[in-house]
């Protein structure tokens, strides 16, 4: 037996970091340092699936709402740092519907976790006794089709269908809306045979 | 490691007294290899990087620093850096000036968390993920925050020039980046890079980057597309000194300064150790030295076995350098693409090759599931006994229960799998039922 169990270490240093944070972008006045303790705090939430041996998942956090979203967040907050938006002050009504509507959530939450059997936490000696199973493989199989935590089951490769094609209609649909939309007459084609390059920006 | 440091005992004294301390060492140990690998990487590649620029342009390079070669000239470079003062512009936004070298340098060393430097049954990586390749390619992309928060609060229109073309050409580069990765992924079966490296044991004919015509395409535009990932030129306009003085670095100045270059040339390495075990063998060189010396064998622990990892490590690193030393030779080949001139690479030719690679690879894959090498010979009989690993840990099932299921799999005419952690590889063979 260890004097110090490492998994609760990092789940608080974990937990304590995405909460910390998440109160910084509320306090915070600035736009962009509020897009920034939010990077922090979703990146330790991704900490959080690592630690829970959920490699896909945490990636996925980290590739979307880290990397994706949040590229394009700090994009746009930069296009639109003026002057007026640069410090955002929120005023004493703002503050008491926020804490009306976050408090209320809260205490949802609280209530649900402690309340529900399934998921109160187990000893120290029964989480000890657990292994770590990999589970993007499972996870990966089961899209295209095949449960391998039960073959009788079918998998669930139509919604993961549905959802490919659907992206796969958003890449070509964003390609085409951000095209140069330039009219190109005779005269133009006769003295600039190679009107190459868009202006994508 | 822990466990070994928990036991490891010198001259009669236990090294670790309390079994937490083991935890604690056996982080630092992973760490301190890991930073230093990036520090001392770019120590030599800053020095490369000259030398390399330098006989391109018919010129010597540094010569005198540190006797031959100037082989020290990069750590005088950096005591000079040291000394010089810490500036900050007036109307910069402190905080943000002052982490985001650190956010560049510490998602710059975080991708080698995921990379494995040999393989086997024990193989040499600081964690083991079995989302591997998507771990990696998700935290290069985490690089950017340090270049856009860089460009922001330095207050100075040529860095949020700088930061706002690298947005544009990080977010759109993610795109074909990724399927170009994806095909390895599907060949291989796995994301596990472990995995991905070790199918592609013996001569460089296993190598995927020879599997068929497609991968052999799918390569070349991922070192185009990993180029641009990294910002270096020819697609290196963040911090183009034509235009934008020194784009988003242009208002830093000594370590800070320092720390955007150690994480450029840690990524620089990165990508190329990611390329050479998805395409090039990872730590299986061209000719099988280890298995032809005799060296290997799985037990961890034996001298043969520590000799065969060395070897795949020196492989590693080997063709990662190589990777560098290639994207030198491009940087000072080429001029400098104009941004629409990047996006167009991007959006007209590389995510459509990539997609198109993708189709036909699959194609390729389902017609000739056991082929490699262009088609012309068979993968080995010992690929299809690599292990993942991610069902080992279960209880195996008893057997008349193991007959139901794969009877019950056969009627429902599903492909074959192994139900023991046995890597299903070519899926749609089907003759591994």
């Amino acid at each position: 037996m260890d004097a110090i169990y490492w998994p609760s270490v990092f789940f608080l240093l974990f937990g304590g970091t995405a909460c910390t944070f998440a109160v910084a972008v509320l306090v915070s006045k600035n736009i962009v340092r509020m897009a920034f303790y939010l990077i922090l705090s979703l990146a330790a939430t991704a900490g959080l699936f690592f630690l829970a041996g959920a490699d896909f998942v945490g990636a996925m956090q980290l590739m979307i709402y880290v990397g994706g979203t949040l590229v394009l967040l700090v994009f746009g907050v930069m296009l639109t740092s003026q002057e007026r938006f640069v410090e955002m002050k929120s005023d004493a009504g703002d503050w008491v519907i926020g804490f009306l509507a976050g408090g209320a959530l809260l205490a949802t939450l609280i209530w649900a976790a402690v309340s529900i059997p399934a998921w109160q936490g187990m000893s120290r000696a029964e989480a000890e006794a657990l292994t770590v199973e990999k589970t993007a493989t499972p996870l990966g199989m089961s899209l295209v089709g095949f449960r391998v935590d039960n073959p009788k089951e079918s998998g669930y490769l139509f919604p993961f269908e549905i959802v490919s094609v659907h992206l796969l209609v958003v890449l070509v649909g964003a390609a085409y809306l951000a095209r140069a939309k330039r009219k190109i007459t005779k005269v133009a084609l006769a003295s600039e045979p190679s009107s190459a390059g868009t202006d994508q920006n | 490691m822990a466990q070994f440091l928990s036991e490891l005992s010198v001259f009669g004294f236990r090294v670790c007294p309390w079994p937490w301390l083991a935890y604690v060492l056996a982080g630092v140990v992973h760490i301190a290899l890991i930073i230093n690998l990036v520090a001392v990487g770019a120590l030599i590649f800053i020095w490369l990087e000259r030398k390399i620029s330098a006989r391109i342009q018919d010129r010597l390079g540094p010569t005198r620093v540190g006797g031959k070669f100037g082989w020290l000239q990069t750590l005088a470079d950096g005591l000079k850096l040291l000394t010089k003062e810490d500036l900050m512009p007036n109307g910069a936004d402190g905080l943000l000036f002052k982490l985001a070298p650190y956010i560049s340098f510490c998602a710059a060393i975080s991708a080698f968390i995921a990379i494995p430097f040999a393989g086997g049954s024990y193989p040499w990586i600081a964690q083991h993920l079995n989302a591997g390749v998507f771990f990696v390619l998700a935290v290069l992309g985490l690089e950017v925050f340090g270049v856009i928060l860089a460009g922001y609060s330095s207050a100075s229109k040529w860095s949020l020039f700088g930061a706002m073309r690298e947005a544009a050409q990080v977010v759109s580069y993610e795109v074909p980046l990724g399927m170009c990765v994806v095909v390895p992924v599907m060949i291989a079966g796995s994301m596990d890079m472990v995995v991905i490296g070790d199918m592609q044991a013996g001569w460089f004919t296993n190598w995927l980057v020879f599997h068929d015509p497609f991968t052999f395409v799918t390569f070349w535009v991922f070192i185009t597309c990993a180029t641009a990932s990294v910002n270096r030129a020819p697609f290196d306009l963040a911090e183009a000194e034509s235009e934008l003085v020194a784009g988003f670095h242009t208002e830093y100045s000594g370590l800070r300064w320092s720390f955007f270059f150690m994480a450029e040339y840690g990524s620089m390495f990165s990508v190329s150790i990611l390329a050479s075990i998805l395409f090039l063998g990872g730590w299986h060189g061209p000719v099988p030295v280890a298995s032809l010396l005799g060296l290997g064998g799985e037990s961890s622990g034996s001298i043969g076995w520590f000799l065969a990892q060395l070897l795949g490590l020196g492989n590693v690193l080997l063709k990662g350098t190589l990777g560098v030393c290639i994207m030198m030779w491009i940087r000072w080949t080429l001029p400098r693409l104009r941004i629409d001139q990047v996006m167009t690479t991007c959006l007209k030719y590389c995510t459509p090759i990539a997609a198109v690679m993708f189709l036909g690879a699959t194609c390729w894959h389902y017609n000739f599931p056991s082929k490699n090498f262009f088609g012309l010979t068979s993968y080995p009989q010992s690929v299809y006994q690599i292990k993942e690993g991610w069902d080992a840990t279960k209880k195996q099932p008893l057997a008349a229960e193991a007959k139901a299921d794969k009877v019950a799999q056969v009627q429902r005419g599903k492909r074959a799998i192994s139900r023991h952690g046995e890597r299903p590889i070519f899926l749609s063979s089907g003759e591994r039922l």
